[in-house]
């Protein structure tokens, strides 16, 4: 099996066929993170840039770490330092990191589909690792990777997502995702955090947290971006905590053997306690690991399908 | 040389003709209209199977001229106009210097008086530098041929500078063109606020934006008695408190445009910046109920919005890319194509709406084909199909979502004073 597109984009364009065949793959890349020798020989010879407009430390370093585990050429640019400075297109930036030979761009960028524009104007295969507020895939791979590890499947389980779910890719990517593979989507979150219309992709939305917990198999707390409170789009971090966050008390609601999980940074009590987050049940950690792997799985799977293709 | 147009179907619904006559134009003015005109010593135009209209009126689209002449100047824009069988177009005052006093206001009229293919009518800005803050001269940018004024592009975010400006409009009798956006409300989103905005992870614009702003300006028009002119209407609720207001006496006009009645958020999809415009595209009730406001009236106008905008600045992230699309040389086929000939609309409402009703609001002497008057013509065969294609557009620039759709009733000619300008498809 191949993946159809050249470029990862998002989730809402992978089939369930396909999302099965990266997290099988990113299952036999585990043993190499977890062995005393890390390093394979699937991406030698490739050539991979990452390409970060905004910052990121986990993304970008799991990204790094898997390239060089498998033994691909790799750099990074971020737009701090680049041409970018100087008024470069993202076209221009774009057609100059294909042309030295680079066969995957990571790219990570504030507006919601720039690594479409990017992917219609190069050769190499495009990952999006993070754009706007439209999707993070790798990190919703990530975290169906870690769910179907724990609980053996993703078909049937409920999963409750909880948080500023307008400005969240990681909540977009997850409830495509989790949609395809049989998962039930709930959403919680201040009603001025829930975008439009959000319901039509299959997720239920809850206006209290309470309700999306009933039950649920797997929680994922969003991080709540506090620079968002500028926008008054909820009062004050405390009246959030009370209202949104999620301590022990609440968990009861859930399943017993409920699985805990966070994108990381967490802000320890506001949209978690601290008691919750290192709970025996909290794959926080876990997750970290996790996301190594798949990105692992998605580079291989990527420069093994080839970059034949031409732009259009 | 005395021109003739032969056996087309002449519809004129200021003269209150709909049948097919012989036009006879001379020293570029329309001189007799009958059943059978002698071709002696005329040239001739064989518009058997083909509509006769009063040459097409703009009222609103963007030159770019002075300023922005990357993307278009007056030449290149009127040609794109005459293309669409557009004799008269009404340019936004939103250029570089902004047409907020008489020397840029001088400046188009003559600059198209020298280059121009079609009459081109300034419109004046409403306040200085469009910033909104004070009036502009209203009375010397009408004294210079101003045409109406408006802040396009920007809305008038003071109520109290709004009433100001209608009631010092009216003593000059100048149109007040309004783009309603609360721009509080809009928050700097991209495309309509829906479905579509939420899984593109887009700032969303709500409908509540256009329609706040509307609610406004038609409580300021009733509270000075002064008429005011709605632009670019794209919501279903904007049409139903226009035709509530209406229906209550106040004296509000609004347009449309043909992308509104044509397309919905969808277009967006894939982020497709040739599809970003603002007001955005909205659903597809929006849609049926900007058609149900064209065809019961509430709705005076289908006007292009024209706004054309270099490849570079398209060519870009959605959130980056400039807002708008050029609309002269789809405009009449898109009317045609969803409203003439599905029989939503007539071609005589089709010649009020994009040639009497914007002739009338920009007070001036078009959108008739009775004797006497200059000789603007538009001639189009609406069962002609054709498919769009963006590279043979007569504007300089090419931003359209339209590209590839099959369509009818491409502008067969354009006459302007008598002049043909376009001839079986082909700028003259």
């Amino acid at each position: 099996m191949n993946l159809k597109s050249k470029d990862l984009l998002g989730l809402k364009d992978l089939s369930p066929e396909e999302i099965k065949y990266i997290l099988d793959t990113a299952a036999t890349m585990k043993y190499v993170i977890v062995s005393n020798n890390k390093k394979t020989p699937h991406l030698q010879g490739k050539s991979i840039v990452t390409l970060f407009y905004e910052n990121s430390t986990r993304t970008r370093l799991s990204f790094e770490l898997a390239s060089k585990y498998m033994g691909a050429s790799s750099a990074n640019i971020s737009a701090s330092v680049s041409s970018v400075q100087k008024g470069e297109s993202l076209i221009d930036t774009g057609r100059t990191i294909n042309r030295m030979g680079t066969d995957i761009i990571i790219m990570r960028h504030p507006q919601s589909g720039a690594p479409h524009l990017m992917a219609k104007n190069v050769t190499a295969s495009v990952i999006n690792a993070g754009d706007g507020m439209n999707e993070h895939p790798t990190q919703a791979l990530l975290d169906m990777f870690t769910i179907r590890e724990k609980k053996g499947t993703l078909e049937g389980l409920k999963v409750a997502i909880l948080g500023d779910i307008y400005h969240s890719r990681v909540a977009r990517s997850n409830i495509w995702g989790l949609i395809k593979m049989g998962a039930q989507v709930s959403l919680a979150g201040p009603a001025t955090m829930l975008p439009p219309d959000i319901e039509r992709t299959g997720a239920k939305v809850f206006s209290t947290i309470q309700e999306a917990l009933i039950d649920a198999d797997v929680i994922i707390s969003l991080r709540l971006q506090l620079e968002r409170q500028k926008k008054a789009l909820f009062p004050t971090v405390r009246e959030y905590s009370r209202f949104f966050g999620l301590d022990e008390k609440r968990l009861q609601l859930a399943k017993k053997d409920v699985l805990i999980m966070h994108p990381g940074p967490i802000n320890r009590g506001i949209e978690l306690t601290s008691g919750v987050a290192d709970m025996e049940s909290s794959a926080i950690d876990e997750q970290v690991t996790n996301g190594v792997a798949v990105r692992m799985a998605l580079l291989y799977l990527l420069t093994r399908r080839g970059t034949n293709e031409t732009a259009n | 040389m005395k021109l003739l147009i032969k056996s087309g179907r002449l519809i004129d619904p200021k003269a209150g003709i709909d049948g097919v006559y012989d036009l006879l134009i001379d020293e570029g003015r329309i001189v007799e209209i009958e059943g059978d005109i002698s071709d002696d010593g005329c040239e001739v135009i064989d518009a058997a199977g083909k509509y006769v209209l009063p040459g097409l009126v703009d009222a609103h689209c963007h030159l770019r001229d002075p300023g922005f002449e990357y993307k278009e100047d007056i030449e290149s824009g009127t040609k794109s106009a005459a293309m669409g069988g557009f004799t008269s177009i009404a340019c936004m005052p939103n250029t570089n210097p902004v047409a907020d006093n008489e020397a840029v206001i001088k400046y188009i009229i003559q600059k198209a008086e020298q280059e121009g293919y079609v009459n081109v009518y300034p419109i004046g800005a409403i306040s200085k530098g469009q910033r909104g803050e004070e009036l502009a001269e209203i009375g010397e940018l009408k004294f210079a041929g101003a045409v109406a004024i408006s802040d396009d592009g920007n809305p008038v975010v003071s109520s109290s500078l709004m009433k100001k400006a209608l009631q010092y409009a009216s003593m000059f009798d100048i149109a007040v063109i309004s783009h309603c956006e609360d721009l509080d409300l809009a928050e700097n989103g991209v495309m309509n606020e829906g479905y579509m905005s939420t899984i593109m992870g887009l700032k969303g614009i709500p409908a509540a934006a256009e329609e706040a702003m509307v609610a406004r300006e038609l409580i300021l028009s009733e509270y000075t008695g002064v008429p005011i002119h709605i632009a670019h209407v794209s919501t279903a609720l904007s049409v139903e408190m226009i035709r509530d207001a209406k229906k209550r006496g106040v004296k509000v006009t609004c347009e449309t445009c043909p992308h509104y009645l044509s397309l919905t958020e969808d277009a967006c999809e894939g982020y497709n910046t040739n599809a970003k415009i603002n007001p955005p595209l909205r659903t597809q009730e929006d849609v049926k109920a900007i058609i149900e406001g064209i065809a019961d009236d509430t709705i005076d106008i289908i006007a292009t919005d024209h706004a054309p905008h270099h490849a570079d600045e398209k060519n870009v992230e959605f959130s980056l890319a400039a807002n708008g699309i050029v609309g002269f040389e789809t405009a009449l086929p898109l009317v045609i194509t969803k409203l003439v000939r599905p029989g939503i609309i007539s071609m005589t409402k089709l010649v009020e709406k994009m040639s009497l009703n914007p002739a009338r609001l920009l007070s001036i002497s078009k959108g008739t084909l009775q004797i006497g008057t200059a000789a603007d013509v538009t001639i189009v065969n609406i069962d002609e199909k054709y498919r769009v294609d963006v590279n043979k557009f007569q504007s300089k620039s090419k931003n359209s979502p339209f590209g590839g759709m099959e369509l009818y009733g491409a502008p067969w000619a354009t006459i302007v004073a008598g002049n043909l300008v376009v001839s079986d498809h082909i700028l003259l």
